[in-house]
């Protein structure tokens, strides 16, 4: 597939990023099993594949985190062996992480200058330094100013991935300007659709100038519009490769899946019964600022919207997670104050969009997560009990772990969520609040999750769903209902929907 | 006003407010004993070893970290120090001695911490009875007398300009803290480290080193006040400042640290331990029992704790 270039060709043309047979083992676990792949100078090179295929160990390589057991690594035609990502960053390889590696208590300005500072003696240049972080920030928000002093904690999800595009900018000034790979690992995952423009023109300045970026996305629409070439990685192996523009999506697809996925959402037949779930003229301390609707047994409601418009707020407050203010929540007949605690016995479950920070305790196993809000009939923690329930879950949702026992840090993202799903199951709610379930998972998990949701709903359970993925949200709702600035609109049958028309809802044009 | 806001914003402004509050208090409740300058010139001095062990405190628990050796290693260096006098070595060679052996104790922590990825509390824990045990195997279970050859001047009233030379070292020793903590490199790698360890990892700190560094410091700093204590003991005393450590984890707390890593300043610590010496000498001049200033104590702790906790909700 790939023909290794033979003496004639110099240095000059050969490409920038070359791996060749690429191979790391994690005790019995193959994470990488030979990767090729080729990227030049002021590419922009698309790797995709499920998570799991080897994507974030192919990224620790790169930027020296872990060294590859075996086959070779060459940029700009020399051996690539970073003694740490210290000394990777000062090569000219600069990263930006998925799971956000940015430090909480820090002010922004510490966060994007953080291993870089410059330096006298130990002592940061204070002058220095404010130029580096003002002019990094300055390309990664654009005219939406962000003030360098304010802690990280206290920045949304968005801003906090710019905070990190723009550590990643800043790591070519302190290599001296030659910024010559940039790896974006799922860097659109929480952004609004007007930062992801910036950071899409952002991506092609930096290609124009040479720098040669390594594009890691589970939303195909984005590699399409931003990359020219694509290599897919499927269990730790490279699968293919080729030019965006030559190949159609579903090709890619299949590669990724190593299968047709066929209907990407399946609809059994749903009848809706009563309302379990309904709102009217709900506000909160600051979010949403009035919501009002109606859920029913055996449907998915569906919501829309920006990032930052609310839908995660709403979701907070039904679950009784953030104060209610104003309006009224009656799950069934019930009404009166909201805790989770409460939710759960009335037979309401929230799966949280920040799987790693709220919705699992990653450092427990997957039998432990899944009895966290209901022990079993007995209401005693028996560990051979909650051993069993896992099992049956992880035979009937597909979950890829060594056993109930596995911690589930160790999951990847998409089995996480299937024991986030599960934990709701195993605790036989009737309302289930997901938020973004899909968010940064593999394609094939992502069609099962679609087909546990549509059966889920067929069984008579009522979902509220909320999702950034248009495409999903009018495969998987019955209806749809979109929310701008705090507000909640009226919801529509998801067959008169079309992604244009919600978007332009969500937009306000 | 606008120049006033970072100022406003500082962490340690919550606890400076209460030191000059309780200050004021016990100053109108003994106008005559407490509010004289002689005593503050005496608290000054008592405070002295707490506050230059609470420099290293600060810098660990910064990092995530905690270190319990601290009582342990300062009555170990007392010991070391009275020792090697004893044995008619100079006071610079006993004194460096005395430093050096609580560095090395604070190097083999941070090495332990760093290289076995062994839990803080429980590596200091260990040094903090393996060094008790050696202060008293070295002593031979007893106090060591010995001529202070000059070393009780260090804290002795009256020799140096407004305070004694011991309390101008905790100073200096304050403002050089303070000042790295905020403009060196590796104060901004300890908050990073502190904060989250796995991304300071990836941008690319040498968090192992970090971490032995600010151990080693901290045990550096638990060394030289150890100097100071034998300064007003003038003996070594192997049973000397049990509990001194968390008295120190107490000040540093007070002054805005968190536990769990990411925050404190060197400041904050420093106002800690003398609101905790100014509670503690008032009491006394107002004449209340012992029991009460250790219930008012503890309560402080948690009150200062639980004001942080509500001033970061409210934000």
């Amino acid at each position: 597939m790939l023909t290794i270039r033979g003496p004639v060709s110099g240095p000059a043309s050969s490409p920038r990023v070359a791996l060749r047979d690429l191979r790391k083992s994690f005790g019995s676990t193959r994470a990488l099993d030979g990767v090729e792949l080729e990227a030049r100078a002021g590419e922009v090179h698309a790797v995709l594949g499920e998570n799991g295929a080897g994507k974030s160990t192919l990224m620790k390589v790169l930027a020296g985190v872990v060294a590859p057991d075996a086959g070779s690594v060459t940029v700009d035609g020399a051996p690539w062996t970073p003694r740490g990502p210290a000394d990777a960053r000062a090569r000219g390889l600069a990263m930006v992480h998925q799971e956000l590696a940015l430090c909480p208590h820090l002010d922004v300005a510490a966060n994007v200058a953080l291993g870089i500072e410059p330096a006298r003696l130990g002592v940061v240049r204070g002058r220095d330094l404010e130029r580096l972080v003002v002019d990094a920030l300055g390309r990664a928000f654009g005219d939406r100013a962000v003030d360098p002093g304010v802690r990280v904690s206290e920045l949304s999800v968005a801003d906090r991935q710019l905070v990190e595009v723009a550590r990643a900018l800043a790591t070519a000034r302190a290599a001296g300007g030659a910024l010559r790979v940039l790896v974006l690992d799922e860097p659109t995952s929480s952004l609004g659709a007007a930062d992801v423009e910036r950071l899409f023109a952002l991506v092609r300045d930096l290609a124009a100038a040479g720098t040669t970026i390594l594009y890691v996305s589970h939303f195909l629409e984005e590699v399409a519009r931003i990359a020219g070439r694509f290599t897919v990685l499927r269990d730790g192996r490279t699968v293919g490769a080729g030019e965006v523009g030559a190949t159609s999506m579903d090709a890619i697809v299949r590669m990724m899946a190593g299968r047709d996925l066929g209907e990407a959402f399946p609809r059994s037949a749903r009848t809706p019964g009563e309302v379990i779930l309904s709102a009217r003229e709900l506000g909160g301390a600051h979010l949403p600022l009035e919501a009002t609707f109606e859920l029913r047994r055996g449907e998915v409601l569906g919501i829309a919207g920006l990032v930052g418009a609310g839908r995660t707020e709403l979701l907070r407050a039904i679950f009784g997670l953030d104060p209610v203010r104003r309006g009224e929540i009656r799950v069934g007949v019930a009404l009166g104050p909201a805790s989770p605690a409460r939710r759960l016995a009335q037979g309401v479950g929230f799966a949280s969009e920040d799987r790693k920070g709220e919705g699992l305790a990653t450092s427990l196993s997957v039998a432990d997560n899944l009895v966290l809000s209901h022990l079993g009939p007995s209401g005693f923690g028996m560990p051979r009990r909650a051993r069993e329930a896992a099992a049956r879950f992880i035979a009937q949702l597909g979950i890829k772990c060594a056993g109930p026992d596995q911690r589930v840090v160790e999951l990847s993202g998409g089995n996480q969520q299937k024991v986030q799903i599960a934990r709701l199951l195993h605790h036989d709610v009737d309302v289930l609040l997901l938020d973004e379930p899909t968010r940064g998972i593999d394609v094939a998990s992502k069609a099962q999750i679609a087909e546990l949701v549509d059966r889920l709903a067929a069984r008579g359970k009522a979902v509220l769903l909320v999702s950034s993925w248009l495409p999903e949200l009018l495969g998987m709702a019955d209806r749809i209902a979109v929310m701008r600035r705090g507000r909640l609109g009226p919801a529509r049958p998801a067959d008169r929907c079309d992604e244009a028309s919600l978007l332009r809802e969500a937009v306000g044009v | 006003m606008k120049r006033l806001r970072p100022l406003l914003r500082q962490p340690w402004l919550g606890p400076l407010a209460a030191l000059a509050v309780t200050y004021a208090i016990f100053a109108a409740l003994a106008p005559d004993t407490f509010a004289r300058a002689s005593n503050a010139v005496t608290m000054a001095r008592q405070t002295t070893v707490v506050a230059i062990a609470a420099v290293g405190m600060t810098l660990v628990i910064v990092s995530g970290g905690i270190d319990l050796s601290v009582g342990s290693a300062v009555a170990f260096t007392t010991v070391v120090i009275a020792a090697m006098l004893k044995a008619g070595f100079g006071p610079w060679v006993a004194v460096l001695a005395g430093v050096a052996a609580a560095t090395g104790s604070g190097v083999a922590c941070g090495a332990l911490v760093a290289r076995l990825r062994m839990a803080p509390f429980i590596v200091t824990l260990g040094a903090m009875s393996i060094l008790r045990g050696a202060a008293k195997g070295l002593a031979n279970e007893q106090k060591i007398d010995c001529d202070p050859r000059g070393l009780d001047a260090l804290l002795a009233p009256g020799s140096w300009p407004l305070v004694p030379p011991g309390v101008w070292v905790a100073v200096l020793v304050g403002v050089i803290g303070a000042l790295a903590l905020r403009y060196t490199r590796f104060g901004r790698h300890l908050y990073a480290v502190g904060s989250n360890e796995a991304t300071a990892l990836v941008c690319g700190v040498d968090v192992p080193r970090v971490k032995i560094a600010v151990y080693a410091l901290a045990g550096a700093l638990a060394g030289l006040a150890g100097i100071m204590e034998f300064s007003t003991l003038t003996v070594g005393d192997p049973t000397d400042s049990v509990g001194l450590e968390l008295e120190v984890i107490a000040a540093v707390v007070i002054g805005g640290a968190s536990l769990s890593g990411g925050e404190g300043t060197v400041v904050g610590s420093l106002i800690g331990a003398m609101l905790m010496a100014v509670i503690r000498t008032g009491f006394t001049f107002v004449g209340v029992h012992n029991w009460v200033q250790e219930i008012a104590t503890g309560g402080i702790i948690v009150v200062a704790v639980a004001l942080d906790r509500l001033r970061h909700r409210s934000r």
